[in-house]
């Protein structure tokens, strides 16, 4: 769907204020043009409609994972969702699913963070700068690459809809990711933390995750290889 | 010197920053088994799961019911046979035979991909065994709804 000159879509946004008893939808209309962003109508409503919108971005690349949310109930980064592929009448903007909402769109991302096993570094491959003076043990703090930490995954798992205690489809990877590449880590601790209820074998392969990824990190196929790596370890022990 | 405690703004804002806000959800507990909307094959054959998981536990319950009438007799028994060849019981015998294979043959695919094969394939293994069990069930059918 291309939108000539002068189109309007309605937008339908989630708000919802501390304090508030619960959520509303307010409605905008917005001019797009055939190459607007879910997330560049959400910030022209916020800069010339409602300067209380609270919405999380920063790369405009979908490289930072921080303006997921979910358009039309599918789970997207805003900066990369084109308003010509989203369709109906009104583009209906929620928060991701199975995270607290902390203001409007912006989901606490804490929990999530919290799913992870440690040990869970910040810095990523891609920041360690060649020509840069690095301490020598910097590699202990290098992180999963592909993983953007967006929490899409999370948004669209139908196990963690239900179930708080679900560590989820991103710690999951990235905890076969370690395996994969231990860098000294535990790898015994890690199949440890991996072989529980709330861990490896509640996932329930719908593969959701997978398609809502927007890194390519594919998390259900590497819950399927973390099960696979601790059914090996069930044959190999007594 | 620390500003902790010290700026009312600051602290009404880490006071709302420790309240839990609402969690959006798809629906409300396990209703959200069951939403299909805006999701792919994956969340319909989870769906699809939990449903004939369920339909065939209250199943397994109803059959030992019904078996508990050998316990009143021939006659009692011979009764509900009359009422089990009625065309209705008979068209829930094909939904039972639905329920068996979506659960069956899904368990087939959560299995093989849970134990890391077919994992790049699950989807065609998925539209696969949906075919596959279309037919039997089709057959199914046929053989017990001709046989009235």
């Amino acid at each position: 769907m291309s939108a000539p000159a002068g189109t309007t879509r309605r937008f339908r946004v989630f708000r919802y204020k501390r304090g508030d008893d619960g959520h509303r939808y307010d409605e905008f209309d917005v001019p797009v043009n055939e190459r607007t962003t879910v997330l560049e109508a959400l910030r022209w409503i916020q800069l010339r409609k409602d300067p209380t919108l609270a919405l999380r971005h920063s790369c405009f690349h979908a490289s930072c994972g921080t303006c997921g949310v979910r358009v039309n109930g599918r789970e997207g980064l805003g900066c990369v969702t084109p308003l010509a592929d989203v369709s109906g009448d009104a583009v209906t903007v929620d928060p991701i699913a199975n995270l607290p909402v902390l203001n409007d769109l912006v989901a606490d991302m804490v929990p999530f963070m919290d799913r992870f096993p440690e040990p869970h570094p910040n810095v990523r491959e891609s920041e360690f700068l060649p020509a840069a003076d690095t301490p020598e043990d910097i590699d202990g703090y290098g992180r999963f690459e592909d993983c953007i930490e967006c929490g899409l995954c999370l948004s669209a798992c139908p196990v963690s809809a239900t179930d708080d205690t679900y560590v989820g489809p991103a710690a999951l990877a990235y905890a076969q990711r370690m395996l994969e590449e231990a860098r000294g880590a535990d790898r015994d601790a890690i199949l440890d933390w991996a072989d529980s209820e709330a861990g490896a074998w509640r996932c329930h392969a719908s593969f959701e995750c997978t398609e809502a990824c927007p890194s390519n990190v594919r998390p259900a196929q590497r819950i399927m290889a973390l099960r696979r790596e601790l059914g090996s370890r069930k044959k190999v022990s007594p | 010197m620390s500003r902790q405690g010290t700026d009312p703004g600051l602290d009404e804002i880490r006071r709302a920053r420790d309240e839990a806000g609402p969690v959006p959800r798809k629906g409300v507990g396990p209703v959200a088994w069951f939403d299909i909307r805006h999701r792919g094959l994956g969340q319909f054959a989870f769906s699809l799961n939990r449903i004939t998981g369920l339909g065939l536990v209250f199943y397994l319950y109803l059959h030992l019911a019904v078996l508990s009438t050998l316990l009143r007799g021939e006659e009692a028994w011979d009764s509900f046979l009359g009422i089990a060849t009625t065309r209705f019981f008979l068209l829930l015998d094909v939904l039972l035979i639905f329920g068996l294979l979506a659960h069956g043959l899904n368990g087939l695919r959560l299995a093989l991909v849970g134990s890391g094969r077919v994992v790049d394939h699950q989807k065609a293994f998925y539209r696969s065994i949906q075919v596959i069990g279309t037919i039997v069930l089709l057959g199914a059918a046929l053989h017990l709804l001709g046989s009235e």
